[in-house]
């Protein structure tokens, strides 16, 4: 499936003292298959952006196509839409609401039209998927921890089996052990399913090691946009907006200034220590 | 769910919004009071120019005010159909079941006038105070009341804290709305039932979510030694100005002069 925003603009409560422009003038395209990560600080647009690819925000200004068809149409779909774009938002505690895990993963399919059978068969997939043990299926969701009400919200979404995945900040809350496991489940799904994946994080590091691509937003508009070695060379401008790079990136970036001969574009840890290591073998 | 208007505070700088929530507050009831006692046009005319005086005063734009009015037209309406045609008295107009008197015509204009002040005069006060000031000067008000055991600053307190969860609940409801909405949920489609269950998946997560807010303010009222009105000062004591005098003293005034318009007609 692909999504392309036209030179889209959104202002919240137009008309009124309360304007306030959220987006400006963002165009982007987003192709198959990838794995993309939305970057930018709290109020860049990154939410507002991500409430337009599956149609719960309408642009104001601009208009967002997806395979080639405008989804401000009052004909278009916009529920089927929903189950083709599935978006997680940051809080499971904002969509749990089912007696058991496993109703609560139904929800979604069922939504989308379809019979018992294959609504409660896509449940138990998916909750396969999230690596959830079958006792959790029938507790209560409020009985849950974070990381374990994340994958049940997960699910819940992955259960109307999208072709385009965006997660807002799906690791925030919770601990380094908890948020590497759902980002590899995600890596893993987008990999096996040849999702596409739109990631919204303000961890560098964490996007830094699955994006193949990364968009940075800054005042509502498009900054940057490109591989993530190309992000991170602009170290200086994407600090200059109140972002980092990541830690691996800072070291080797400052051992190139002191004249060591590593390579200032690795992006991850694993990169980092290789050319380090090289350096000393070289 | 942004258009929310309890608690329908209008920020301006106006004479109204400065004066001590106890002067709007005693006023304003006392405005309602004595428009129950007004029983001629003259009265009428007089509440109506010291109203709309005060709207102008409160500089908030008119159409603010008139958006708050549009929930009791429906009341004001059946108010003025009953007087209309219920009232005996001299015959104006009469046509197949239905007989208009002169004294009907005058209750349901009366009537009506009544309640649109009465609305008015509330909106103005509510638009030019905060609901916090407000809540200040009922705690305050109704300190008498402690003799009787009521727990006034609990009462206020209660108040304070619903008045400051609106906001939040309304935009906890708009995040819940769109995590739903991106499963599939409908909240527009259907019958009435099957409406009044497409908000389940709304309300459990509201609810849920309240219920930990209150248990987290409670916890966070506890950790800086929350425990009550007893002994408990103010950041914001009230204290009379020289213009909360000048206001009193003015609507002392009006209200003479209605009283005065009152018994003479």
């Amino acid at each position: 499936m692909k999504l392309i925003l036209d030179h889209v603009t959104h202002i919240y409560d137009p008309h009124t003292p309360h304007a306030r422009t959220a987006l400006r003038d963002v165009s982007l395209q987003i192709g198959e298959g990838s794995f993309i990560g939305l970057i930018g600080h709290t109020g860049s647009g990154k939410s507002t952006l991500i409430q337009h690819l599956n149609g719960l925000l309408k642009p104001t200004e601009g208009s967002v196509y997806a395979d080639g068809k405008d989804i401000a149409d009052a004909e278009y779909n916009r529920r089927a839409l929903r189950g083709r774009v599935g978006l997680v938002f940051q809080y499971p505690e904002h969509q749990l609401f089912e007696a058991d895990v496993f109703k609560d993963v139904c929800f979604g399919p069922k939504n989308l039209g379809l019979t018992q059978k294959e609504t409660e068969l896509r449940a138990y997939e998916a909750l396969q998927q999230v690596g959830l043990e079958p006792e959790v299926y029938d507790q209560s969701p409020f009985d849950l921890s974070g990381g374990q009400k994340r994958r049940v919200a997960i699910a819940g979404v992955l259960a109307m089996r999208p072709e385009v995945l965006i997660l807002d900040e799906p690791t925030a809350g919770l601990d380094p052990g908890g948020s590497r496991e759902i980002l590899s489940l995600i890596a893993s799904l987008q990999k096996e399913r040849g999702m596409t994946v739109i990631l919204v994080s303000h961890s560098m590091e964490d996007v830094a090691a699955y994006a193949d691509r990364i968009i940075v937003m800054n005042g509502g508009g498009v900054t940057m946009d490109g591989t993530p070695a190309e992000v991170f060379a602009q170290a200086d401008a994407l600090k200059e907006i109140g972002l980092s790079v990541p830690a691996a990136t800072e070291v080797c970036r400052r051992l190139y200034a002191a004249g060591i001969p590593v390579r200032p574009d690795v992006t991850t840890a694993e990169e980092a220590c290789e050319e380090i290591c090289g350096c000393f073998l070289r | 769910m942004r258009g929310i208007t309890i608690g329908q505070y209008y920020q301006a700088d106006s004479p109204l919004h400065l004066l001590d929530p106890r002067v709007k507050l005693l006023c304003t009831l006392a405005y309602i009071i004595i428009l129950f006692f007004a029983d001629n046009p003259y009265a009428y005319g007089l509440a109506t120019i010291f109203a709309f005086a005060m709207v102008m005063i409160s500089t908030v734009p008119v159409r603010m005010i008139l958006r708050g009015m549009r929930a009791v037209l429906f009341l004001a309406l059946i108010t003025v159909l009953f007087n209309l045609f219920l009232t005996p008295g001299d015959v104006l107009v009469e046509f197949w079941i239905f007989t208009i008197t002169r004294q009907g015509a005058q209750t349901a204009a009366m009537m009506a006038l009544r309640l649109f002040l009465l609305v008015l005069a509330s909106s103005v006060m509510t638009l030019t105070t905060t609901p916090n000031k407000l809540t200040d000067a009922l705690e305050r008000g109704m300190r008498p009341l402690k003799i009787f055991r009521v727990p006034v600053h609990e009462i206020a307190m209660m108040m304070s804290i619903a008045l400051r969860f609106i906001p939040i609940l309304s935009e906890e409801t708009e995040k819940i709305m769109n995590a739903q909405m991106a499963r599939g949920a409908a909240f527009d489609e259907g019958n009435v039932l099957k409406r009044a269950k497409s908000l389940i998946p709304l309300l459990v997560p509201l609810f849920v979510s309240s219920f930990r807010r209150a248990g987290d303010l409670a916890l966070a009222m506890e950790a800086r030694c929350y425990h009550g009105g007893k002994g408990r000062t103010r950041l914001h004591p009230l204290r009379y100005a020289t213009r909360d005098v000048i206001a009193y003293l003015v609507f002392a005034a009006f209200l003479a002069g209605m009283i005065v318009v009152i018994r003479l007609f």
